[in-house]
């Protein structure tokens, strides 16, 4: 239900192309973008930049702080520099450098991390990366955007260089199945929840690759006499706050699900934009629990830790069944 | 190299001025670095005096010389420096340095502070992010270099050599990475915290040309950077072997002068500025 992945629907555009091609065809009209990476052209697709501007793309080896730290010194001098490797690397390896090179001096930065989450399946918690969403997050002057399939990076790797200063983007490995039909199809603002279906009875908050999967959890819901808005907050920071609020007030139940840990990302971003608001509503935070993920598929990991539309649907009833209480609070509304 | 005619005995007097600014700082801010501020003066007099293309006028013009101070804990020479040649109010930076929400503290803040061209304080960040400079300067057509000072100590941390692979991959014959080796780091000498020596050889096998000189002695400072300054084949590191905490009496080569306490009494700041008035850091250095 929703949880098999379509390889064959990936083929045809995975989000790792997308941002190659995206940059490739930004980088005609601007000669202040240039690339690094570090051993990782092919797998990042930062190759397809470099092919198209072989001396606009510098290759650092396997040295992820002298990537971030180098990116900072491009852009000191004028450039826009778009660092990419795989998302444990770039948010472990390198945070100090992310912070301090990059943050500190609010440089033009856009790094770009693939194969995060889960979606090195079965690579390991050495390659998974769940942490990303929480440290990224904390890091001042820092925008951070996941898109949930490859048309959606295509629109944010374009737009990404009209923010002026660091920029996190998130992808995965490249094998993860399309949501949108195709890249104008969509309004796409960074800063600006998406609304992907209406809803009254409890809203869906999603970013990423799983968006796609709350979407299918929502119409079968709808199926069986649950109305669910499904929302797509692809940026993580800023966070749309009015987006979230309205959805408390409007549907008193929201469920969150991001392909990261639950603590620190998007569960805990809703939440306190939820707390500090006032608004009666309940939360149920959907994503990887206190632990390392395990080695698996990536459709199967989804499946484990309710990612999947399946799982989505079963946390939606459970919220479903949870009594709100009714204080009688006047400042809402 | 834009103003070499300034000679060796007027770019040795600027370091004693700078010295004591650098005491006066100290004594204001309460304490500081003094050990890794004190030993690299002359080498900050020697490149914004005299080898360093830059406009304090127009601290931003694209075809300058960029300085990172990688070792930022030597701010407390490096920021009077910048005030001595022009960038900044000299008796603003005395008195202000470390007060809360100053544009002054102990490590260099390049968003507040007119004329620093990188913000560091984390040791081993200079020479990626200067790699970083060099490469882009180079793909700009720019003839501008890229000056990385860095401590002794600071070359333990990894970051650095993943740096220096860059800097010869590239060729990027317009870095110039200078050690301030004043032997010393917080736990003691660096011998026997962590061995760094042969560093010489350790810059040679990364593709660097190396050169060293007694960093305390101004005329030895200026050949090395002007050697430095002509060689075009490839990056340069100068080690320069200085005293660590060079001119402040009871303190000078020393562990003890790293971070330092000045205390209340004016007396003893003057015995101190006395001793830098009277003293040829020639008969020091080295």
């Amino acid at each position: 239900m929703g949880t098999e992945w379509n390889a064959y629907d990936a083929s045809k555009m995975s989000a790792g192309k997308a941002y190659g091609q995206a940059l490739a065809e930004i980088a005609e009209k601007d000669e202040r973008i240039v690339a690094l990476t570090a051993d990782l052209a092919k797998s990042t697709n930062t190759g397809i930049f470099g092919n198209k501007f072989p001396d606009r793309m510098f290759n650092v080896g396997i040295a992820e702080q002298n990537l971030f730290g180098m990116a900072a010194g491009m852009a000191k001098v004028g450039f826009i520099p778009f660092a990419s490797s795989f998302a444990t690397f770039v948010s472990m390896r390198a945070c100090e450098q992310i912070r301090t090179d990059i943050c500190y001096q609010n440089l033009n930065v856009k790094i770009i991390a693939t194969h995060g989450g889960l979606s090195f399946g079965t690579a390991g918690s050495t390659h998974h990366c769940i942490e990303d969403f929480a440290i990224m997050r904390s890091m001042p002057n820092m925008t951070v955007v996941i898109p949930c399939d490859a048309y959606e990076c295509s629109r944010a790797i374009k737009d990404c260089v009209k923010v002026n200063g660091p920029f996190y983007l998130r992808v995965g490995r490249g094998m993860e199945p399309l949501l949108h039909t195709g890249e104008d199809n969509f309004e796409f603002e960074i800063g600006k929840a998406m609304k992907l279906k209406d809803g009254n009875d409890v809203t869906i908050i999603a970013v990423g690759v799983p968006v796609r999967d709350a979407l299918i959890a929502a119409l079968e819901l709808e199926k069986q006499g649950v109305s669910a808005q499904v929302i797509n907050m692809h940026t993580l920071k800023p966070i749309d706050e009015k987006a979230i609020l309205d959805a408390a007030v409007k549907t008193r139940r929201i469920v969150t699900v991001e392909e990261a840990s639950i603590i620190g990302g998007l569960g805990d971003a809703v939440a306190s934009v939820l707390a500090q608001s006032g608004k009666r509503c309940v939360l149920t935070k959907i994503g990887i629990p206190d632990e390392f993920s395990p080695i698996g598929k990536p459709e199967d990991l989804y499946a484990l830790y309710k990612l999947s539309s399946q799982g989505i649907m079963e946390k939606v009833m459970e919220i479903m069944g949870k009594e709100i209480e009714e204080d009688n609070w006047e400042d809402e509304d | 190299m834009p103003n070499t005619n300034i000679s060796i005995d007027e770019l040795k007097n600027l370091a004693k001025e700078l010295r004591i600014n650098t005491i006066e700082t100290t004594f204001n801010a309460t304490s500081g670095h003094i050990g890794g501020s004190l030993s690299v003066v002359e080498m900050l007099i020697a490149l914004y005096f005299k080898y360093l293309n830059i406009d304090p006028t127009n601290p931003d013009k694209e075809d300058r010389d960029r300085l990172i101070l990688s070792k930022g804990h030597a701010a407390l020479s490096y920021v009077p420096c910048l005030a001595m040649r022009g960038y900044l109010d000299l008796e603003e930076v005395k008195s202000k340095f470390n007060k809360t929400n100053s544009k002054y503290g102990m490590h260099p803040d390049s968003k507040k502070i007119r004329g620093c061209d990188c913000s560091t304080g984390s040791l081993g960040h200079g020479l990626p992010i200067g790699a970083g400079m060099a490469l882009g300067l180079k793909h700009k057509g720019l003839d501008s270099k890229v000056i990385v000072i860095t401590g002794d100590g600071e070359c333990q941390e990894g970051s650095n050599y993943e740096a220096l692979m860059a800097a010869n991959h590239y060729k990027l014959n317009n870095l110039i990475w200078i050690i301030d080796r004043n032997h010393f780091e917080i736990d003691g000498n660096t011998e026997e915290v962590m061995k760094l020596e042969p560093l010489d050889k350790k810059a040679e096998a990364f593709g660097f040309k190396v050169i060293k000189c007694k960093g305390n002695v101004m005329k030895d400072v200026d050949k090395a950077l002007n050697e430095a300054w002509n060689y075009k084949e490839g990056p340069v590191c100068i080690i320069s072997d200085t005293s660590k905490g060079a001119g402040a009496v009871g303190y000078q080569g020393t562990v003890l002068s790293h971070y330092v306490s000045l205390g209340d009494n004016p007396k003893d700041v003057e015995k101190m500025i006395n001793y830098i008035k009277e003293t040829d850091m020639d008969t020091i250095g080295g």
